[in-house]
């Protein structure tokens, strides 16, 4: 009988392994690359301290892009993303060393409007591209209320948790191992994880089958804004002070990661570990330039040509259009 | 590994003919002024099969989402075993073993079956909750289409269409701590093969042995004299007949839904000289046959489903657009690939003619309007005005204004990709009509199609097996034994 | 999708509806006497998100997910060289016109050839080009700002009989755009890519042809928007078009074109650009501080979006 499903040959034992590793397999092998030609070019630079200054300002950006990642899971983006980082970055270094209470019913606080932007775009079925783009504004401005120029004081013990240096690997390491373990358990393993991202490519099958979509975003947007409050508080650690307009590069470059690392816009496909890979990637390309002593007018621009460059392998190894 | 899946229990036989499973009394629901359905009543026994017949807009899918909780009824009561049910949900239909397979392929393709199971079973958590979930939906799986080599941790999107349905309908079939008593099927065929048709008709008799009442909804009225003990008839929103199946005729069941099936009526045309081909198109592969086409020939593509039909028909269409001779191009999956759903009829028909509408440069209003109003009458589109929202008609009035859009347009050839899916009976004889006399008039049709008896209209078929088109068959070669026959690579194949 | 028929006005009125009711507000504030000038401020400034918005109108028509983010940048660029290419003189200025659309052109081609020839999300490419759109801009011009020529700088300012001459030819650009859309075929032809790609390209579309010039005409636009704000501000300067970034893409959407794409509005951006620039000036009348204008602009935004009702949601 030649039926369909029986004649056609099975091309999933190799397909799915093949393009799992361009997922992840990509930024990793960019990674490399750049780590091979600083080395290369300085070999002081492989050692303890060197990998952490190298990575030291990739931390952050790992947590602002897993927050990112989150809301592309959905379907959805976070133009706001970098204005939030900047807002944490002020809030920790005015209130957290001195009157830390107030600091956390901020944070608590910001959880809560994330949460709330989740149920604004699911009930009125706005676009978060738009909303997003308005709270840019207004995580600006309460920024600038807070700290209207830039300055503050981080407390300590944060100064000297990013200071850490534990045993084996640096602390930057660490960390982003953490992150994307942690993430990947959650998000691609567990049984939360599946409905989650089923959500992002199907509400409507997802709704169906009993689930509330609206909490699942409700949810899913508060713990992008707990990250962001990660992101902004290790970015207050490593500058020791506020600022409004510090970050407003993590948007696009966490938005980058997380396509880098594998995702899409379509909503549901998103790979932590490649989130992660994926910035720490495009933190070390800066680094990368400045070690090639590329002129500082086509630093940004050299930026640009690796993140095409990284991309075009996508297309080089044959995988499918995100 | 079997435990989690034998059916639950049925109910036992004395509580069953107390109460049926479900009995609706009365059953409405209205959208604002607009009534989808009217007060209904439907009871289905816990070991029954009922077939719901009727056209598109008839209202049965409105019946089935108020039993699958996905709409809310606006009046009537409902029961369940005989008790009244005040608050109804999608979960709680899922709870009380209310399953159904929707119309619209409902798996989340960036998953794999086994999360797509997950979704379903809020049991399926805890550690190796991915594996019980794979077991779970291969097993469900191997008893209704053995042999059908899913691998259940594959994503989704790397499946057939064929392969999603089936899917999705073992998903409906499999149960963890909840119990399954029936099973709503909405075209669940549609987009199977032959052999896996049957396999699920065969389980769906053996479903029912085991206390799984099924509901079936197809346009393929022989699915339903086959397994349906029941038929029920729906038009205009309302019930009009419930009819045993036993001794019912497939013409008795046609007319029930206020149609009268036109006999086939092959004319002979005189097909002395068939003309220079106008299509010709060949492929690299070996033994697959150049197919051709001239100026008034209806060409068919048959064989089963997913054997390379549509990838040709779509191959032959991009090679040919935009080149020398106006090509146009009816999709069958209307939502996706066919209507702008933020356009009126008019733009939607006028689309594919725009160059020829435009005077000095740009597109006239009035030439605009007369080319849609002309057409939209003369496929008889029921619609208010050519300024409706095309979103707002049904799927077969949908359809036509598609087919308008080809037929209005200055193409030679029209490429046709099953667009028949799920359209009711007398839209089909309607449009059938139109092709043969738009034939006659010189255009050429390629068609590709799903149901056999479509093929009848063909002057000449091509038939499809293994991405190969393998036999030729004219005029009255064009029988269902010999399509069979050519498409399981019997015979001469 | 809930067709409530309510006789609310048309979505793309909300701007100008907004905007007059900051203006009324910002003239009970400071006097009737500033009127005038209030609003003619606010029409110039208007103009150039116009001109870049109009772009960006084309381009997020043309689908879900495509949008330029390289505005901003390809404005700087154009702009840079442009006032290179005039280097201040008035027999060259139509030169200057023609390279900072060509810059444009060539940008927007850029864009698109990399969205389809690696398959790029339309955010990651243009965000990739205009880091290197950027680069180019610095090394053209480093810090120094270049200087139009004054017969430039002059018709930017131009009056005849008291009315601004450069607002009325944006206006034309307008009912250009608009009748584009609704008369042209290419207009026609990008609204249908937009609602639905494969659709189109069974109504025998040539989809990449029509969105190619999407984004061909937005790069251009916003090369036509450097040349008329160089000779407006007094020339090219590395931050001119920061500011373009989120306004551009606020002004569509606030003046009635749907981010899902398939539908679009060009008068309406008049009503959203006037608004915004009303709603600056009012926020400054007004001596509100920094931080507090920002927050409520984006609440404005916020709110204009969640209250504006629309046919189709996102």
């Amino acid at each position: 009988m030649a039926d369909t499903a029986v004649s056609r040959p099975s091309a999933g034992s190799f397909v799915v392994p093949f393009r799992r590793w361009t997922g992840v397999g990509l930024p990793t092998l960019a990674l490399l690359v750049m780590l091979a030609i600083i080395f290369w070019i300085r070999p002081a630079a492989m050692s303890y301290f060197g990998f952490t200054l190298l990575f030291k300002l990739a931390i952050p950006l790992v947590f602002a892009a897993l927050a990112q990642m989150l809301v592309v899971m959905l379907g959805d983006i976070d133009l706001a993303n970098g204005a939030f980082v900047g807002l944490i970055t002020c809030v920790s270094a005015v209130y957290l060393a001195d009157q830390p209470l107030v600091a956390i019913a901020i944070y608590l606080l910001l959880i809560a409007s994330y949460a709330g932007v989740g149920l604004l775009i699911h009930t009125r079925q706005l676009p978060s591209i738009v909303v997003t783009l308005g709270l840019s504004f207004i995580w600006l401005g309460l920024a600038v209320m807070v700290l209207p120029a830039p300055g503050g004081q981080a407390p300590a013990w944060l100064s000297a948790f990013v200071g850490w240096r534990p045993p084996l690997l640096p602390l930057p390491l660490w960390l982003a191992a953490a992150a994307a373990l942690a993430a990947h358990l959650v998000v691609s393993r567990s049984s939360i994880g599946a409905v989650l991202r089923g959500a992002g490519a199907n509400p409507r099958a997802v709704e169906r089958s009993g689930w509330s979509v609206l909490a699942i975003r409700v949810c899913v947007y508060a713990a992008s804004g707990f990250l962001a409050i990660l992101a902004g508080l290790l970015l207050t650690g490593l500058t020791t002070s506020g600022d409004a307009n510090i970050a407003p590069a993590y948007t696009l470059l966490g938005v980058g990661a997380v396509i880098l690392g594998g995702g899409a816009f379509t909503g549901g496909i998103v790979s932590p570990v490649g989130t992660v890979i994926g910035a720490m990637t495009l933190a070390l390309a800066g680094s990368l330039l400045s070690f090639l002593q590329v002129p500082s007018t086509w630093q940004i621009g050299s930026q640009g040509f690796i993140l095409f460059l990284v991309l075009a392998g996508r297309v080089l190894l044959g995988e499918k259009p995100s | 590994m079997n435990k989690v899946l034998e059916p639950a229990r049925p109910p036992s036989q004395a509580h069953c003919a107390a109460h049926p499973l479900v009995g609706m009394r009365g059953v409405g629901k209205s959208y604002g002024p607009v009534r989808a359905l009217e007060a209904v009543d439907f009871d289905l026994a816990s070991n029954e099969i009922v077939g719901l017949v009727g056209h598109n807009g008839a209202g049965k899918s409105t019946l089935m989402n108020i039993l699958a909780g996905v709409v809310q009824r606006t009046d009537g009561d409902f029961m369940l075993e005989g008790t009244p049910v005040a608050r109804w949900s999608a979960a709680e239909a899922h709870r009380h073993g209310i399953r159904c397979v929707f119309q619209e392929l409902s798996l989340c393709a960036n998953l794999s079956p086994a999360e797509n199971t997950r979704i379903v079973h809020r049991g399926l958590r805890g550690l190796g909750w991915k594996k019980r979930a794979g077991a779970l939906i291969t097993a469900a799986l191997d008893r209704i289409f053995p042999g059908h080599g899913i691998d259940p941790h594959l994503v989704v999107s790397n499946l057939s269409i064929a392969e999603r349905q089936m899917v999705e309908i073992a998903r409906a079939y499999t149960s963890t701590n909840e119990p399954i008593r029936c099973v709503i099927l909405d075209e669940p065929t549609s987009a199977l093969g032959h052999t896996a048709t049957e396999q699920l008709l065969a389980h769906i008799r053996r479903a029912a042995s085991d206390g799984i009442a099924s509901i079936l909804i197809t346009h393929r009225l022989n699915e339903i004299l086959a397994v349906c003990n029941r038929a029920v008839v729906m038009v205009d929103g309302g019930i009009v007949a419930v009819r045993s199946t036993k001794g019912l005729s497939r013409s008795e069941l046609v007319e029930l839904t206020g149609h009268v099936e036109a006999p086939r009526d092959r004319q002979k045309k005189d097909r002395s000289t068939p003309g220079r081909p106008i299509v010709d198109h060949r492929t690299e592969l070996a033994q697959d046959k150049v197919v051709l086409a001239a100026p008034g020939e209806i060409v068919g593509f048959a064989g089963l489903d997913g054997h390379g039909q549509r990838e040709r028909l779509r191959d032959i269409y991009k090679t040919m657009k935009g080149g020398q001779t106006p090509v146009a191009y009816v999709a069958g999956d209307r939502g996706t690939e066919g209507v702008f759903g933020l356009w009126s009829i008019a733009d939607n028909l006028t689309i594919r003619s725009l160059k020829t509408l435009r005077r000095g440069g740009l597109i006239s209003d009035e030439a605009s309007r007369t080319l849609a109003s002309t057409w939209a009458k003369k496929l008889q589109v029921k619609a208010p005005s050519i300024d409706t929202p095309i979103l707002s008609l049904s799927g077969g009035n949908q359809q036509k204004v598609l087919f308008a859009r080809a037929l209005a347009s200055d193409a030679a050839v029209v490429f046709l990709d099953d667009p028949m899916r799920g359209v009711d009976v007398g839209t089909k004889q309607e449009v059938y009509r139109l092709i043969r006399s738009e034939a006659e008039k010189g255009r050429c049709f390629v068609w590709y199609t799903t149901e056999l008896e479509e093929l009848t209209n063909c002057d000449r078929i091509y038939v499809f097996r293994e991405g190969r088109a393998v036999v030729e068959l004219a005029d009255e070669a064009i029988e269902t034994g010999r399509i069979l026959e050519a498409s399981f690579g019997g015979g001469n194949g | 999708m809930t067709t409530r028929r309510l006789p609310l006005p048309a979505p793309w009125t909300y701007g100008f509806l907004f905007a007059l009711a900051m203006w009324i507000a910002t003239t009970a504030y400071a006097g009737i006497g500033s009127a005038g000038a209030t609003l003619s401020s606010a029409i110039v400034f208007g103009a150039f998100s116009v001109v870049v918005g109009t772009g960006q109108m084309f381009v997020i028509a043309s689908g879900p997910g495509n949008i330029d983010l390289s505005i901003p940048s390809v404005l700087t660029l154009s702009a840079y060289v442009s006032m290179t290419a005039m280097g201040g003189r008035d027999d060259l200025v139509l030169v200057g016109l023609l390279a900072a659309l060509a810059v444009g052109a060539a940008a927007g081609a850029l864009n698109f050839l990399a969205i389809t020839l690696l398959r790029l999300p339309p955010i990651i490419a243009t965000l990739a080009w205009s880091f290197i759109f950027q680069s180019f801009a610095f090394n053209f011009g480093g810090e120094a700002t270049l200087k139009p020529p004054s017969l430039l700088s002059q018709f930017a300012v131009w009056r005849v009989a008291g009315i601004q001459v450069m607002p009325l030819a944006v206006i034309l650009v307008t009912v250009a755009a608009a009748v584009a859309l609704r008369r042209s075929v290419w207009g026609r032809q990008l609204l249908a890519v937009g609602q639905s790609e494969p659709a189109a390209a069974f109504a025998g579309i040539p989809v990449k042809r029509v969105r190619l010039t999407a984004y061909v005409l937005c790069s251009t636009m916003a090369g036509l928007a450097a040349f008329l704000l160089a000779g407006f501000t007094g020339g090219a300067a590395l931050n001119m078009g920061d500011a373009y970034l989120l306004e551009s893409i606020a002004v569509v959407v606030l003046g009635g074109t749907s981010i899902a794409g398939g539908q679009a509005n060009a008068v309406g951006i008049w009503g959203a650009a006037l608004f915004f620039n009303l709603m600056a000036t009012m926020l400054n009348t007004f001596g509100i501080e920094v931080g507090v204008r920002l927050v409520l602009t984006g609440v404005l935004i916020i709110l204009v979006v969640a209250v504006v009702p629309r046919g189709r949601t996102g």
